[in-house]
């Protein structure tokens, strides 16, 4: 998806000008076929700790925060093209009905078309945020997540010295601490067949959501 | 031996008291695995200084240690710790986080790529950057 945003912008006055830094909050195993499958020309990074999920406030994947040329933020983390329509999903089949599918390219495109309109144009796009837009959107200081975070990285350490019970232990309490992470939780998630976190605790977890979104929308 | 953990620095010290949720550091073993600074003032790191109270003083100091668990704590910031006190996570601090995200100035890391090759963010300085997560499941 993001290899073909760049391939779309060759060319153009965005060649050069802007660039894409993707990075896995994943096991460096887990992540690795997917790149080596999508051979990106961007550099993609593995946070198997989180840190930037804790330094950023990133909460879900894809997520996305847009950085102009001088460092500064004028997009915050929000959802990157995704959208709820996977929830209509058949359960058994893992298929989509049509208009759900459709509505799945919509909320793709229209958020590719609002970052190649910033590729292009900078803080002339009117997809670049204000610093007073972008701060109102930010996520409010919250103690429960920096120690949510704390519980996670011992929770790594644990597993890393085999001590798989024990880390669980900080997976759960992280998660219980901060349970608007999906990334968090699906850490120390029960695996389906395919290894995925998406079996029925997942589902559980997705329907107590009720009328509040999996993937805010991204309010372009 | 004790695992200490702060930020992305993991340090291993060989010669600590470690018990009930205290961790008896020295001034090289915090500044070693914290970056902080134990000093006559109190606990500092850049221009921030956090003195130890006085009346814990006799509690939280005994001889050339200092409890950093109950320093830290006291200082806001969240100290999680393994059933046998042998691994320790030292957290940020929430209000710090929150008022670096709203800097605006987006937060420097670094990261490996699969080859194992670190990147950093301001690696892309000078272009606008899409900064995208994802992951395999």
């Amino acid at each position: 998806m993001w290899q073909a945003l760049l391939d779309d912008l060759r060319g153009t006055p965005a060649e050069g000008r802007f660039t894409i830094v993707a990075v896995a909050l994943d096991q460096a195993q887990a992540a690795a076929p997917w790149v080596e499958a999508g051979k990106p020309q961007y550099p993609c990074l593995i946070d198997a700790d989180h840190h930037l999920a804790d330094l950023y406030g990133f909460v879900n994947v894809p997520q996305a925060v847009w950085i102009d040329e001088s460092g500064q933020i004028v997009r915050p983390p929000e959802s990157a093209g995704a959208s709820d329509a996977f929830r209509l999903m058949d359960r058994e089949k893992f298929t989509l009905p049509q208009s759900a599918l459709e509505a799945r390219v919509q909320t793709r495109e229209r958020y590719t078309a609002a970052v190649k309109d910033w590729a292009l144009n900078g803080s002339a796009s009117r997809f670049a945020l204000t610093p007073e837009q972008v701060r109102a959107r930010l996520r409010p200081a919250d103690p429960r997540e920096v120690l949510a975070h704390a519980h996670f990285t011992l929770g790594l350490h644990l597993t890393e010295v085999g001590d798989a019970n024990q880390a669980a232990s900080h997976f759960k309490q992280a998660s219980d601490l901060h349970p608007d992470s999906w990334a968090i939780w699906r850490r120390g998630a029960p695996k389906d067949a395919r290894g995925l976190a998406a079996g029925a605790a997942f589902w559980a977890r997705v329907d107590a959501l009720g009328d509040r979104p999996y993937y805010p929308p991204a309010g372009l | 031996m004790t695992t200490v953990i702060h930020e992305q620095h993991k340090t291993v010290l060989p010669d600590t008291c470690a018990r009930n949720g205290q961790l008896w550091l020295d001034r090289s073993q915090i500044l070693e695995a914290t970056g902080w600074d134990w000093k006559p003032e109190g606990l500092c790191k850049d221009e921030l200084c956090f003195p130890v109270p006085p009346a814990r003083r006799g509690e939280w100091v005994q001889g050339d240690r200092l409890d950093l668990a109950a320093q830290w704590q006291h200082m806001g910031r969240p100290v999680v710790h393994d059933a046998n006190d042998s691994a320790w996570v030292f957290g940020a601090d929430a209000q710090s986080r929150a008022q670096t995200l709203s800097s605006l100035q987006a937060p420097e890391f670094e990261l490996p790529d699969l080859q194992g090759q670190l990147h950093r963010l301001s690696d892309t300085r000078g272009q606008r950057t899409l900064l995208v997560t994802w992951s395999s499941w």
